[in-house]
This record gives structure tokens, C-alpha cells and sequence, in this order.
């Protein structure tokens, strides 16, 4: 099994969210990156498991510049094979897309995976461009993934329930909670991602189809109403006359 | 020149609630944009009559494609009719709600039509000189305004968001003709399991949400029973989740679900920055918590500083009482 599995940097999620140039960029300054939790916790251990039970390779791409490695070392430490890093700052969902496409193409991965969203910009679009770029199925929010032969059986969530579904490789899939369990990496995983291949690659050209114009911090809320313990009922009657949402 | 609404159903023909919602989102979209026709198209086994109704939201005009072959859901397959329908009408926006379904569909669309997208928009779009739609970012953190450059635009809406908006009439209901053939259809649809009847939480209007302050699984049942008072859905925190007291897709915050309801009721939950990020667009935060230095009452409009196991059933009581 050739598997590639799609991970990006994202500020640590306790970071202070803040903008400069008069709210038009992300102020960096500070921010500590980590890898995006769905893509570390399920789409990547996912993977090397399934590197572990069928024989293959798994490798880890990442579209960004040298303040990635940091992320890319850390999924191989966790037990991906070797790692590519696009050389360009990712513009939007498209951008990464089109440019992990275009390396895939020549690969022949049997199985991609990608996180189900980015914790930062929240697009939950890069697995199913690169599907449709690659032209192969795509499976949002797998939960459950099992591989026989080439077919996987697959559990998605759907709005208040799990679909189940069967599809042939190569397809994409979107990890999400309960796909696998979160891989701390050991001293071992550790040493060993120093001498594994971190290929850095040029970007291929692009259109840019979107583009930021301005960013707003959600209006602070107006201080607590406290209400007695022992009067619940009056919470009811301000959620009911005040509020007017009950 | 029209916009082009992306109708998704259940596998038995209903149409679902983000129907109606993109719907009456679209409307809006078209009359910003100096009222164009708002054009359905609706994929699976729905029948006429269950579409008519879209007219009511401000469809002009529905489009049907009624294939055994396309009764349940491939991404890729479905793309490739909603792209061949977006250029048979000449649709410039396209609007998708933003569901499970939406979001395995929407991407690809949007590649197809070489299409600029809106991966979660959260209000209706501005159209002076330029096309921008705001979107929620940094998990709930802050709002980004999307441009988009293409000519062709794709806005996959959040569900809840904007909410549906009902007048009159009913819409004519027209087979539409595509090229695309079973065998796009590539993934097989095993089985699908409903959870269970009750509201799914990304369309909820009211949430019910609770703790590890809950202490164990075997006490849900007063937070089962207020949110089925009121209608609303339940979900919990991370690790509560985590050790499987509750369905994983009950976990909300910043690595779970971003949802925006009009209500969102925090029991026995400290309000961690990581929960608050997926919450605090709620409109209206309610917090019980016997710590009164608990951070999420800085994040919220009401709260009660006590005992969730004496506080919930009398809240329950109260609204039986203003149920009756
Ligand atoms: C990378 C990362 C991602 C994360 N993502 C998420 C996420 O998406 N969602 C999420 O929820 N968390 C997330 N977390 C975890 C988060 O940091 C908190 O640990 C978590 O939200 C705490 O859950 P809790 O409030 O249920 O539990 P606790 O923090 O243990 O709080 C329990 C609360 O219950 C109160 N309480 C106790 N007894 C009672 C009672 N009888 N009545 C009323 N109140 C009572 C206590 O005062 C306390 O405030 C993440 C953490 C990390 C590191
Ligand atoms: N810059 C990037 N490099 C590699 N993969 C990415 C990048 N950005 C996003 N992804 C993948 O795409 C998923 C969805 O991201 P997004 O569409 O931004 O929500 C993430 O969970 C990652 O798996």
C-alpha cells in the first residue's frame, strides 16, 4: 500500500488570535504551530497502521515553507516513511490542492488521506479538490477504515447517523474522530525521523481564486446575568421572555 | 444569469432542513445580485410534489434528476451532474449548504467549474465592486471575508446560519437530462444507520450540552430529557467523548464541531479555550457550573453558579411548566 497523507502547520490551539495591517493578516508573532490535531491524531496514524498490517509506504506532504519541518519531523517520529514539502506559502484550499495534485499524479498513491478540516481556516475543502483534481472518490468524515485487497469498507458521518460504504483504491479519505487512536512519539520514532528523507519541492503556478480581504474578532459579550441556584425558574422565564429563545 | 441551489435529501426522498435554508439563502443571493432566477436542482428519488414546495423558499424553478442510480450519495458523481447543471442553466453562484453531504460535494464542484468557494459562509453575500462572503475562521476565534476572483462562485453555506425563510407559492418541477452515467458512481452505499431520530446537532437551533462536571454517563438522562423538552440537540466536551460516555459526533469545540445555535446550554463544562472556540458564535450562551470562577461564564449571557444534579431538574420542571 503507497499511502500519502496530507498535513498541515496550524497555531497551537490555545493561540491568541490576533491581525495586523489593519486586519488584513494573521499576526504570527507568538503563535507556536502544531500539526492539525485530525491530521496527527487519525488520518496519519490511520495510515501507518495500515502501512504496519499490509506492507508499503506511507508519506507525509505538506504544502509551506521551512516553519513546517517542525510538523514534518514530528509525523515521522510518530512512523511515516519520508515527507515532501511543496515550497510555497499555502494561499488558499485550491493552492494546496493543485499542488499537492500535482506531485500525487506521478506517484500512483493507493490511499490519501487528509485531516477532515484545519483548525485554522476551517475549509474542510482540500480532500475533495484534490479528489476531483485527481479524479478518484472521495470519503468525507471516515470514522472506521478497513482495507481488503484493494477495497476498503468505510464508515461516514452523516447528519445524525453513519453511512457505510465500499470503494476501490485509489480514492481520498477525510480521518476524523474514532478512525484511530492518537500516537505519542517515542525517543526511537524520535531519532529515527533525523535520518528519514524530507524532500522539499518546488510549487507549480496557480490561479488564485480567493483571497482574504479582512478579518473581524467576534464582538465581545456583554457581562453574565447571574441567576439564584435556587430559582431556576426564572432562567426559563429570561430564556423565554427576554432571550426569546425557548 | 442565474443561481443555482444544490437541494440534498435523505436517502428516502425528504428533503432535508439545509434544503430549505440554502434555498432561501439563494433567493437572497439573487435579488442582491439584481434579482436572477434561483434554479433547484435536486438529485435523488424526491418527487415532484416534495419539491414544489421549494417555491415557497424562492426557487423559480427545480430541476429533478430521479435515477435509481443516483438514489445515494457519491461525491463524485454528484459533482459532475451539479457542474453540467450549473452550465446548462448559465448559473454564475452556486449555493450548497454545508452539511455531510456538502462537504464532500462542494470542493469538487468548485474544482470542476473552476469555481472560487466559500467553504463555510455565515451570511449572505456583499456585491458592490467586489464578491464577498463572510466565513467563520480559527475555529469560531474570528470572521474572515472570502473574495472571490472567479467568475464562477461557488458558496457552500453553514448550516443554521442564515435560517429559512417561508412565503408563498410553489415551484414547477422539471426532469433534467444528464450525460452522467451509473458508472460514475463509485462508491457503494453499504448500509446507513440513523443514530437515533433525534435533532442532528449541526442543524440544531437549541443545544444541550454537557461535562466532564456530569460525572458519569449513567447521569444523561436529565440532560436527554431537557433537551427533548425543548427540542434541542445534545453534545458534550472533548473528553467526555474521549472516554466514551457520549457518540463521538456529539463532541463540539475547536478538533470537533463548530456550531452556531441560537441557544447553547453548558452544564458542568469549565468553558476551555479549546470547547469555548467551537460555541461562542451561539447566540445566546447559558452556563451552569458550581464554580464560579469557571471561564466560560466570561463567555456567556446567563448563567447559574450551582449544583448541575439540583439545578437541571428544576430548570426541567420550570419549562414543563411554560410548555403546558
Ligand atoms: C489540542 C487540544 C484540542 C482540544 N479540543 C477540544 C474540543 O474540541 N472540545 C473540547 O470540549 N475540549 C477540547 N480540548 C480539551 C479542553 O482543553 C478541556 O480539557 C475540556 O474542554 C474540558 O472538558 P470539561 O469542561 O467537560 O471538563 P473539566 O475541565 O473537567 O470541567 C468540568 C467542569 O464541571 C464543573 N462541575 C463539576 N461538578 C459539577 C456539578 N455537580 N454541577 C455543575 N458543574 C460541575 C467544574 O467546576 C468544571 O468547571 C482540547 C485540548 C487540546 C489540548
Ligand atoms: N498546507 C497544507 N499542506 C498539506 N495538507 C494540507 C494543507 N492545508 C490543508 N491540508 C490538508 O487538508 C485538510 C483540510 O484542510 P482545509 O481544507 O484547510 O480545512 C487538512 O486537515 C490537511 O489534511
Amino acid at each position: 500500500m503507497n499511502i500519502l497523507v496530507c498535513i498541515c502547520k496550524t497555531p497551537d490551539t490555545t493561540a491568541k488570535i490576533t491581525f495586523s495591517d489593519n486586519n488584513t493578516k494573521f499576526d504570527t508573532t507568538n503563535v507556536q504551530w502544531i500539526m492539525n490535531p485530525t491530521d496527527e491524531w487519525y488520518a496519519l496514524v490511520r495510515g501507518i497502521e495500515l502501512k504496519n498490517q499490509l506492507g508499503g509506504k506511507v508519506t507525509v506532504v505538506n504544502v509551506g515553507q521551512s516553519d513546517s519541518d517542525q510538523i514534518i519531523r514530528k509525523a515521522l517520529a510518530i512512523g511515516a516513511d519520508n515527507a515532501v514539502r511543496i515550497d510555497a506559502e499555502p494561499v488558499d484550499s485550491y493552492f494546496v490542492a493543485s499542488q499537492i495534485a500535482a506531485y500525487a499524479k506521478a506517484q500512483n498513491f493507493d490511499v490519501i488521506f487528509t485531516g477532515k478540516e484545519s483548525i485554522d481556516y476551517n475549509s474542510f475543502a482540500v480532500g475533495g479538490m484534490l479528489a476531483e483534481m485527481l479524479d478518484i472518490p472521495y470519503i468525507s468524515l471516515a470514522t472506521k477504515l478497513e482495507m481488503e485487497g484493494n477495497t476498503a469498507t468505510i464508515d461516514r458521518e452523516i447528519e445524525g447517523g453513519i453511512e457505510k460504504v465500499q470503494v476501490d483504491t485509489p480514492f481520498v479519505a477525510s480521518g476524523q474522530k474514532g478512525l484511530a487512536e492518537q500516537l505519542i512519539p517515542n525517543m526511537r520514532g524520535i531519532m529515527m525521523a533525523r535520518r528519514k528523507p524530507l524532500n522539499v519541492v518546488p510549487a507549480v503556478d496557480v490561479e488564485t481564486l480567493s483571497s482574504i480581504t479582512e478579518y473581524e474578532l467576534p464582538p465581545a459579550r456583554s457581562s453574565v446575568k447571574l441567576v439564584d441556584a435556587d430559582n431556576p425558574a426564572e432562567l426559563v422565564r429570561l430564556l423565554h421572555e427576554e432571550a426569546k429563545v425557548i | 444569469m442565474s443561481v443555482l441551489v444544490y437541494i440534498d435529501q435523505s436517502n428516502d426522498g425528504k428533503l432535508k432542513k439545509a434544503s430549505f435554508e440554502a434555498v432561501s439563502y439563494a433567493a437572497k443571493t439573487a435579488e442582491l445580485m439584481g434579482g436572477q432566477e434561483v434554479i433547484a436542482l435536486a438529485i435523488g428519488a424526491a418527487d415532484a410534489a416534495e419539491l414544489s414546495q421549494l417555491g415557497a423558499y424562492g426557487a423559480t424553478k427545480v430541476l429533478k434528476v430521479n435515477d435509481a442510480a443516483f438514489h445515494s450519495f457519491d461525491a463524485g458523481a454528484f459533482a459532475k451532474i451539479v457542474s453540467e447543471a450549473a452550465e446548462s442553466v448559465g448559473a454564475d453562484v452556486l449555493v450548497i449548504s454545508y452539511n455531510s453531504t456538502g462537504k464532500a460535494l462542494a470542493p469538487r464542484v468548485a474544482v470542476r467549474l473552476k469555481a472560487g468557494i466559500v467553504a463555510g459562509a455565515i451570511d449572505v453575500p456583499s456585491v458592490n465592486d467586489k464578491f464577498t462572503v463572510r466565513k467563520s475562521v480559527f475555529s469560531g476565534k474570528a470572521f474572515a471575508d472570502y473574495t472571490l476572483h472567479s467568475s464562477k462562485k461557488v458558496i457552500a453555506l453553514n448550516p443554521n446560519s442564515y435560517g429559512s425563510k417561508k412565503s408563498e407559492g410553489s415551484a414547477a418541477v422539471e426532469d433534467f437530462a444528464t450525460s452522467v452515467g451509473a458508472d460514475a458512481v463509485k462508491v457503494k452505499v453499504l448500509e446507513v444507520s440513523k443514530a437515533s431520530d433525534s435533532i442532528p446537532l449541526p442543524e440544531a437551533e437549541l443545544v444541550v450540552s454537557a461535562g466532564r462536571g456530569l460525572k458519569g454517563p449513567e447521569n444523561w438522562g436529565m440532560i436527554e430529557e431537557l433537551a427533548d423538552l425543548l427540542g434541542a440537540a445534545t453534545a458534550c466536551s472533548r473528553p467526555v467523548a474521549d472516554v466514551d460516555w457520549r457518540p463521538h459526533h456529539e463532541h463540539v469545540g475547536q478538533t470537533g464541531l463548530t456550531i452556531r445555535p441560537n441557544l447553547y446550554i453548558a452544564i458542568g463544562i469549565s468553558g476551555a479555550i479549546q470547547h469555548l472556540a467551537g460555541v461562542n458564535n451561539s447566540k445566546v450562551i447559558v452556563v451552569i457550573n458550581t464554580d464560579p470562577e469557571a471561564p466560560f461564564f466570561k463567555a456567556a449571557d446567563y448563567g447559574i453558579v450551582g449544583d448541575a444534579f439540583e439545578v437541571v431538574p428544576k430548570i426541567i420542571e420550570a419549562v414543563k411548566e411554560l410548555k403546558k
